[in-house]
């Protein structure tokens, strides 16, 4: 549902069915609505089978990177030889993302289901959800309904732990976070060797985003091809998925749509559109690391992974920031590329220095300082801080820039050439 | 091809070595230097300074070499455009907030930062108008300054604290281009081994209190030797400025000491500069010691020993090198010979990251080496033996606290005012380490060779070569 506000008709409410609704958050009320059900099945099937479900359903990854499920849970070693680890990422830091916040906090049973379900699937006796530190509500409502559900027994052998978060960005990087859970700094770490090989602790882990893990349990209560069902458009992308919007519309919020849904329904029909009077003019669809959408390619979008990519951008995490007419896209960006600039882990050169040289620059081009080569410099400076680097963070600084540059060069041009008036920052 | 053998092509040229072996490790044995900056290969690999970027064939992007292992048939190409391209881009995010300060730095020559720049990197900068990251210098530890704004983040000297001594007191602190290398607010980096981090320091951000400012690297010439500290027996390298020496660094010997030396032995140099050098042979003459020429003091101690029969005991110091205890034991083989040498000792420190490496409590490079050759650590009944004994031969022991009958012939290196061995018959000048070519026996009997690294003063000559003359002259046969 489109939680603050009242579902709407073009949603198809899976996840978000009890958003909003206090008593699904107990144990008792969670049962009474079927949940644990899928998980009681689950512990009767062979783990290879709960995995060939999933792999089945043609579910990806929400977290952003959008690797099937099924097939990274195979990845595990087929002989179990030595301890296996599930890590939930639940460290939503990506900015304009606010999903797995939503999910914990109202049903945080559908995540301790979704992780028992994967940990038995891929035969691991303890699973770490990590959640972020900022999250003080979502944390004591998963505490506490960690505590009924160990009560209730409702487990079998699978013993999970909440690990928080301090605050940092980066620790939703899954080798960062694990380094996070096992006390080091929280530095992503060179791959390979890739988490199912060597992760938490040097062993073999799977690491899974709170949405994916809560959609586990319908998949195995209502089958594979239910879920392959809900497809709009591209069959490589099943299931529904949550998107948070917020900025220029008139109702910002979670909504959870079918794959493939269209963008432009979701932010006019659903959100209201930008506010009265406004006309909307660029739109993030997948959290501050993609690129940005103009208007015509964000009313052309279909939201799917395969959808977004086609018009230049990537589904992400599914965090849709609106910007209207009154936006200035250079400030921004500079935003970003500052929000950046303050999150990089200092391990690779070119994110340490590179993020924050782009910040420098681009708030001289804002102070009315900037120098005719200044966008060539920016372009020049992302693409060596993209590709280059052990994690993402340094192409996720660049790609902004890379495409408000390319889609809204005029606006930087007006800076420089001193048709604005300038706009101290820092 | 044998067994576990990779071949692999490197910059066209094809190379075999060991499966599992890292590409920048392989590139050396092609003779290709991949410019790297955080790999070390004393540490763990950490892949962050990017700055070893290549190109391997088939690969969607470019790798770096310090974590790629080969594979049978790759292919890499560390001069292609998209290469050189990447690590010029590293050299100018480096130098952003680098001070370039090398006039004044202490690193400037053997600076890795210096030189990848000067090989690939490009002139000016795009940095302009930006004030560079500011951190004041910190006082690490008893002789390690870091200075921040050097620093390259590389975290080499991170790593070596924490995998290779155990005692983990550095760290990366902040993040982004705020981030710096801090000190765990309660430690000091006085850990016995903590020098090292200065020569693992690829720039001058990690700086030795007792070279400070010392000398320039250009200045410098440098000789192999084996360190004089304890019984470890470490390869250094002497560095020498106007035939001073002025640093001790360790020198790579991955069956010894790999790439490290302890604190104690890259200061244990000062007294190889000593002034107060005996400069001349000395001989008593009317009761009082007396400068002579070299032949007039060797055919003195040639009178003596043809003069003498029975006992002849030998105290000798076990930082002589081997060659000169051989000579010494040979001169004194037509007597009935005791040799014996004491040992001074100390705290034992191990390096706990590396087997087999430790400062030893055996303060001596060539006890075993003494051993080996007949000497004995039965000092104090050698010295009672020397009261009897026709002839006593002190070796390099200034405060042997000897007192004979006998004839007494000390050489050495220096005569204290106050010194015992003034009571000698024949003082003769002899060579320390730093002045002479020979052998030390580690304590596991590994036989190192040290070489002469400045000129002897005045007229001293090496033991070996004065006990081998004064052999020669009463007409022993060399040993073959």
């Amino acid at each position: 549902m489109g939680f603050p506000h009242k579902s709407h008709p073009k949603e198809t409410v899976v996840l978000s069915q009890y958003f909003g609704d206090a008593d699904a958050r107990t144990i008792k009320g969670w049962t009474k609505r079927g949940g644990y059900e899928a998980l009681a099945q689950a512990l009767t099937m062979d783990p290879v089978a709960v995995t060939d479900v999933v792999k089945e359903s043609g579910l990806r990854g929400r977290g952003g990177a959008g690797f099937p499920t099924g097939l990274k849970w195979s990845f595990m070693p087929k002989e179990k030889t030595r301890p296996h680890y599930l890590c939930v990422n639940a460290d939503e830091s990506e900015p304009g993302t606010f999903k797995d916040r939503e999910i914990m906090r109202w049903t945080p049973h559908a995540l301790l289901e979704g992780t028992a379900i994967a940990a038995h699937a891929i035969r691991a006796e303890i699973a770490y959800i990590y959640i972020r530190g900022e999250f003080t509500e979502p944390w004591t409502i998963m505490e506490r309904a960690l505590a009924d559900g160990n009560a209730a027994g409702v487990f079998g052998s699978i013993k999970i732990h909440l690990h928080r978060g301090a605050g940092a960005y980066i620790c939703g990087e899954e080798t960062a976070l694990m380094n996070s859970i096992e006390g080091k700094r929280g530095n992503p770490r060179i791959k390979p060797p890739f988490p199912a090989a060597a992760g938490l602790f040097g062993l073999p882990t799977t690491i899974n985003n709170v949405e994916t893990l809560a959609a586990v349990p319908h998949i195995l209560k209502r089958g594979a091809a239910w879920y392959k069902g809900l497809s709009l458009s591209n069959p490589k992308s099943t299931g529904t998925k949550l998107f948070s919007v917020c900025g220029h519309v008139q109702r910002p919020g979670n909504y959870e749509v079918t794959m493939g849904f269209p963008l432009k329904d979701l932010l006019y029909d659903m959100c209201g559109g930008p506010p009265a009077g406004r006309t909307l003019k660029a739109c993030i669809p997948g959290g501050s690391s993609v690129p940005i959408l103009t208007r015509e390619e964000t009313e052309a979008c279909l939201l799917d992974y395969e959808g977004v990519v086609e018009r230049g951008s990537m589904l992400g995490s599914g965090g849709v920031i609106v910007f209207d007419d009154s936006a200035d896209m250079v400030y921004q960006i500079m935003r970003l590329a500052r929000f950046y600039a303050h999150e990089s882990c200092a391990q690779c050169t070119q994110c340490r220095e590179g993020t924050a040289w782009t910040t420098k620059i681009m708030e001289r081009i804002l102070a009315g300082q900037g120098k005719p080569k200044d966008l060539d410099l920016l372009l020049d400076l992302s693409e060596n801080m993209t590709g280059k680097t052990i994690c993402v963070l340094s192409d996720s600084c660049a790609a902004p820039i890379v495409s408000g540059i390319k889609k809204f060069r005029g606006e930087f041009e007006a800076y420089l050439a001193g048709k604005r008036q300038p706009v101290m920052v820092g | 091809m044998a067994d576990g053998m990779i071949t692999l092509t490197i910059d066209g040229a094809p190379v075999t070595v060991p499966a599992g072996t890292l590409v920048i490790e392989a590139a050396k044995q092609a003779g290709v230097l991949v410019p790297h900056y955080c790999y070390h290969p004393g540490l763990a690999v950490a892949g962050v300074c990017r700055m070893c970027l290549v190109e391997v064939e088939k690969a969607p992007k470019l790798q770096i070499a310090c974590a790629t292992t080969v594979t049978e048939g790759m292919v890499v190409k560390t001069q292609s455009a998209q290469a050189k391209d990447a690590r010029q881009s590293v050299l100018e995010f480096l130098l952003i907030n680098h001070p370039l300060d090398c006039p004044i730095c202490d690193q400037a020559g053997e600076c890795e930062l210096q030189d990848f720049v000067f090989q690939e990197g490009q002139a000016g900068t795009r940095f302009a108008e930006f004030a560079k990251r500011f951190n004041p210098v910190e006082d690490f530890g008893p002789d390690v300054l870091y200075v921040p704004n050097r620093c390259i983040l590389c975290t080499r000297c991170v790593r070596f604290m924490e995998d290779v001594a155990k005692e983990p007191v550095l760290n990366v602190s902040e993040r982004g281009d705020r981030a710096f290398i801090g000190i765990h607010p309660e430690a000091r980096l006085d850990h016995p081994w903590a020098g090292n981090v200065v020569d693992l320091c690829p720039v001058g951000s990690l700086l030795s209190k007792d070279f400070l400012h010392k000398a320039r690297a250009w200045e410098l010439d440098k000789t192999a030797s084996i360190c004089t500290g304890c019984s470890q027996g470490c390869s250094i390298t002497l560095d020498t400025r106007d035939d001073v020496v002025v640093r001790v660094r360790p020198r790579p010997n991955l069956d010894v000491n790999r790439y490290f030396i302890c604190d104690h032995g890259r200061m244990h140099y000062r007294w190889m500069n000593r002034g107060d050098r005996i400069e001349a042979p000395l001989i008593r003459h009317d009761g009082e010691l007396r400068a002579v020429d070299w032949d007039e003091a060797l055919d003195r101690v040639v009178g003596i020993l043809r003069g003498a029969s029975g006992k002849a005991v030998a105290l000798v110091s076990p930082g002589a090198s081997s060659e000169a205890l051989a000579a010494a034991k040979r001169l004194l083989s037509g007597f009935h010979w005791t040799g014996a040498f004491q040992v001074v000792m100390g705290e034992e420190a191990p390096l706990a990251g590396v087997p087999n490496l430790a400062l030893r409590s055996e303060r001596a490079p060539n006890a075993k080496g003494a051993e080996q050759l007949g000497y004995t650590r039965d000092y104090a009944p050698a010295l009672a033996a020397a009261k009897t004994a026709a002839v006593v031969l002190v070796l390099d022991d200034p405060d042997c606290t000897v007192e004979t009958n006998g004839a007494l012939i000390y050489l050495g290196t220096v005569l204290g005012e106050n010194a015992p061995c003034r009571s000698a018959d024949v003082v003769l000048p002899i060579t320390n380490v730093a002045e002479e070519e020979g052998t030390f026996v580690n304590r596991d009997g590994r036989e190192q060779r040290y070489f002469q690294a400045k000129p002897a003063p005045a007229m001293a000559q090496s033991a070996a070569w004065v006990l081998g003359e004064l052999a020669q002259a009463i007409g022993l046969a060399e040993v073959s």
